[in-house]
């Protein structure tokens, strides 16, 4: 086996797991917090590309696009918790599920509406789209190196917000007890309100920086939204640590799975059972996982501490 | 043989010790209560004893048997009955219902498809039996969420009977009630005294000297006296540590 | 409130009445299309009925209950790809696939409450979903087409669409007897508390876990007969059929209609179908408007369909 074809699938396997955890981190805050299930998150994530899209061709420039697409997203998601959202924090996750699964209709169709059926690209500066030599043998292309290097930046950036500033302590407590930060004067309602805009925010910049890759369309939310619960799933819902191993091993294991599992098979089995069942296999792999990490711990692996 | 054998109980949380080392012995026929204030611990110890959480050391023996690794539903099967603190009945559902459902628990599987229950006989007419001696026949056809606090500790208590316990573990069947339902409740007990044996958690000091065999007293996890209810009215710690000084 | 009653049971009658003479009436009006528009909503019907049994009665929140759809038309599918087209063998292997999915699924996810639940049925029908399409040998993505529909015994022909419909129809009224029958016994008694309150039941001495299993594989198998019919009637097979937005569409029909009432699937499904139908005729942006009325109808139907009727029908006291 290839040994610079393992190093670059190691990457682009972490590289798939920032992205998850950019989108799974919004989710699993807003459900730790909010006792929230919001199946339109991944709508965010196709805002924010679509957004970022057209900004980068109007402007001519990826960089200023982004930067104004961030606080964009994070309007849009503002306003949708104050439209929609807020009115269903007391019913139960069945209506929740139902409502947000009606929204995932009305966004999706609104930007069939607003950008066509059609999906947009859009390139990256000149810049950002050669090669990086690693380790002396290895060519990775740079923009992915980035999309690592910030993903990475945002986690690490979220840790300093939620376990060293005052704001990060109410959501730390909110996570567990919710009822004990009201009794302590927090209008919660603002507080759920800049969360759920702060998630919306940080999906919608995964969805900017992957789409000049896979380009901006519709249905990307939805993809990325079931990968996102099982992330979230796997790391215990309201934990943002489990989010972000989780988003790793599911990354991985995923990329890797798809890469190599028909090698891997090849040592046990005919080549041609290996190629025609390795790809079903693959697909099918995260969720054995899920599957079998919810065997024996059925709270995921960093369940937060329960109310 | 005692009916109930506790030996050793522990569980902690964190490091917080909630029972601690705790024994208890109920024999049949009697009624044995525990009381002891706020925090002392005594929910988990029942806790312990249903199953519902599970004992760091210690064991628990009912009629001779090991339980204390027991799931919730067979200790249920094996003669243990609950009734809860804070009342938990099968919401909408009618009273009736409620109660067939209890006496359906102990008559084999339910693995049955095709009959309804409301035509049962064997169901129906031994939970109306049990529903006239609690004195609700006639809220027999409501829904749950139609009834008072009362008789929603009344129903409670009924379907714990309806299981035809051997041990009847009463979490504060008091709990919330005014004094006339409360009266009635203490008279209720007394009448159902001497068939199965019966843990009283309870703070109505009223109603436990009353009822009582003997008593246990739980303070901060651990048992610190336990005897006939003129040793513990007598007893120096229990005096200073929960009655008060008289 | 013997008029209320008449009026509820009437509405039920009234859809019963029109679905049982359906083919009669679309043909004297001369429009074919309307017998493929009820012969969907019968089986869409029979799929919500089946959903109506775990979640309505039993608190489930399946959110991958199409898979059971898929599986049902694949069991179809595939072995008239190989040139199999007997229905009772293709009958069985749709009762065991989805039999063997629902319960080794189901054992998995029954140990889970509440919205983890609900994301792992959707992980575990979105799997099903990937595995097919990764296929090539069975159409991947673009599906299957199969030529000719099962062959039945006793030279019950499904070409022709009455009888097609007519089975579809016979097979809804059979399971929701039967849905009938399980709910008020003895072990509709179990999965009907446990779906209100687990724990009490098991203080009470119910092992809750394994009829709630075994509700989870009846309902699931009901869904690939469903599927079954389904891959009959459309000729074309593919994975859309279990696409979590189909199970999605599921859940809503079966709340839309009330959940844990007997014929609230049918009134789901009926009004489902016909918005669905009515909406798409105006505009190709239908799914915004359907969209918002989902919302509309979380936050202010309660009970369903099935509930607003017996509101009507209880304040005539």
């Amino acid at each position: 086996m290839d040994g610079a074809l393992v190093v670059v699938q190691l990457l682009n396997g972490i590289q798939l797991g920032v992205l998850l955890f950019l989108v799974a981190a919004g989710l699993t805050l807003v459900f730790g917090i909010m006792d929230f299930v919001n199946l339109a998150h991944g709508a965010l994530y196709m805002i924010g590309a679509f957004i970022c899209a057209s900004l980068t061709l109007a402007l001519d420039s990826f960089l200023i696009a982004i930067a104004l697409a961030l606080p964009a997203t994070f309007i849009v998601g503002y306003l949708i918790e104050r439209v929609f959202i807020c009115h269903l924090y007391h019913r139960d996750h069945l209506d929740q599920v139902l409502a947000t699964f009606g929204l995932i209709l009305v966004f999706d169709t609104l930007v069939h509406m607003l950008w066509g059926p059609a999906g947009i690209s859009y390139p990256l500066p000149n810049w950002m789209n050669g090669q990086v030599n690693l380790f002396g043998f290895v060519d990775f292309p740079l923009y992915r190196l980035l999309i690592i290097f910030s993903g990475i930046t945002v986690a690490i950036g979220l840790y300093f917000v939620i376990v060293r500033t005052k704001t990060g302590m109410l959501i730390r407590a909110g996570a567990s007890n919710r009822t004990m930060i009201s009794a302590l004067g927090v209008n919660i309602n603002q507080l759920f309100r800049y969360v759920f805009a702060t998630g919306a925010m940080l999906a919608g910049f995964a969805g900017m920086i992957i789409a000049p890759i896979t380009e901006a369309s519709i249905g990307m939310g939805s993809d990325i939204l079931l990968i996102a619960f099982v992330v979230i799933i796997i790391g215990g819902i309201g934990s943002i640590r489990g989010a972000l191993i989780a988003s790793l091993i599911v990354g991985l294991i995923d990329t890797m799975g798809r890469s190599f599992l028909d090698d891997l098979m090849k040592l046990f089995v005919s080549n041609q059972a290996a190629e025609t069942s390795a790809p079903a296999l693959s697909a099918m792999l995260v969720y054995i996982l899920m599957a079998a990490i919810l065997f024996f711990r059925p709270q995921g692996l960093f369940p937060p501490k329960t109310r | 043989m005692a009916l109930l054998e506790v030996n050793n109980l522990h569980k902690s949380f964190g490091g917080i010790s909630a029972t601690c080392d705790v024994s208890i012995r109920v024999e049949k026929g009697e009624l044995h209560a525990i009381i002891g204030p706020n925090g002392a611990g005594k929910t988990t110890l029942i806790s312990q004893l249903t199953g519902d959480l599970e004992s760091d050391s210690g064991t628990v023996y009912l009629d001779g048997k090991n339980i204390t690794r027991l799931p919730m539903h067979k200790r249920a099967r094996l003669g243990m009955a609950r009734s809860f603190q804070i009342t938990s009945v099968i919401d909408n559902m009618s009273v009736i219902e409620n109660v067939m459902l209890s006496v359906q628990a102990q008559s084999g599987h339910s693995f049955r498809f095709w009959q309804p229950v409301s035509a049962q006989q064997e169901l129906t007419e031994t939970s109306h039996e049990i529903l006239v001696n609690v004195g609700l026949q006639s809220r027999s056809l409501h829904r749950t969420t139609e009834l008072s606090h009362g008789e929603r500790r009344q129903l409670e208590v009924a379907m714990a009977l309806a299981m035809r316990p051997k041990l009847l573990l009463l979490d504060e069947p008091m709990a919330g009630m005014g004094s006339d339902e409360s009266i009635k409740m203490i008279d209720f007990i007394s009448s159902i005294k001497g068939g199965a044996g019966i843990l009283l958690i309870e703070h109505d000091m009223d109603a436990v000297f009353k009822l009582a065999d003997r008593i246990s007293v739980l303070v901060e996890g651990n048992i610190i006296a336990s005897g006939s209810p003129e040793q513990i009215r007598d007893d120096k710690q229990v005096r200073r540590s929960y009655l008060g000084d008289e | 409130m013997i008029a209320g009653l008449k009026l509820h049971g009437g509405v039920v009658v009234a859809i019963l009445l029109l679905l049982a003479f359906a083919p009669f009436i679309i043909d004297w009006i001369d429009k074919p299309f309307y017998l493929d528009l009820v012969t969907r909503m019968v089986i869409l019907a029979i799929a919500a009925a089946s959903l109506n049994l775990i979640l309505g009665y039993g608190g489930m929140i399946s959110f991958g209950h199409a898979a059971y759809l898929g599986i049902g038309a694949y069991s179809i599918g595939i072995p008239a790809y190989y040139g199999e087209y007997d229905g009772l063998y293709q009958l069985a292997i749709t009762i065991i696939a989805c039999g063997s999915f629902s319960l080794l699924t189901g054992y998995v996810c029954l140990r889970t409450k509440g919205v983890y639940f609900i994301m792992i049925t959707l992980a575990f029908a979105q799997m099903m979903f990937f595995a097919l399409v990764s296929i090539e040998e069975y159409g991947a993505d673009d599906g299957l087409v199969i030529d000719l529909r099962s062959e039945l015994p006793f030279g019950f022909s499904l070409e022709n669409s009455v009888s097609m419909y007519y089975l579809c129809f016979f097979i809804l009224l059979f399971f929701l007897f039967i849905i009938h029958r399980l709910v008020n016994s003895r072990f509709g008694m179990v999965i009907r508390g446990s779906a209100v309150n687990d724990s009490r039941m098991q203080s009470l001495g119910f092992p809750t876990f394994r009829y709630r299993l075994l509700c989870f594989v009846i309902a699931g198998v009901m869904c690939g007969v469903a599927g079954w019919l389904l891959g009959n009637f459309t000729n074309f097979i593919s994975p859309e059929m279990m696409d979590w937005t189909r199970s999605g569409e599921l859940i809503f029909i079966v709340v839309l209609g009330g959940a844990g009432s007997l014929f609230g699937p049918v009134l789901g499904t009926a009004a489902f179908v016909l918005i669905e139908e009515v909406l798409s005729g105006f505009t190709i942006y239908w799914q915004l408007y359907f969209g918002l009325f989902l919302v509309a109808v979380v936050l202010f139907v309660r009970g369903g369909l099935d509930g607003l009727l017996s509101k009507f029908s209880r304040s005539d006291k």
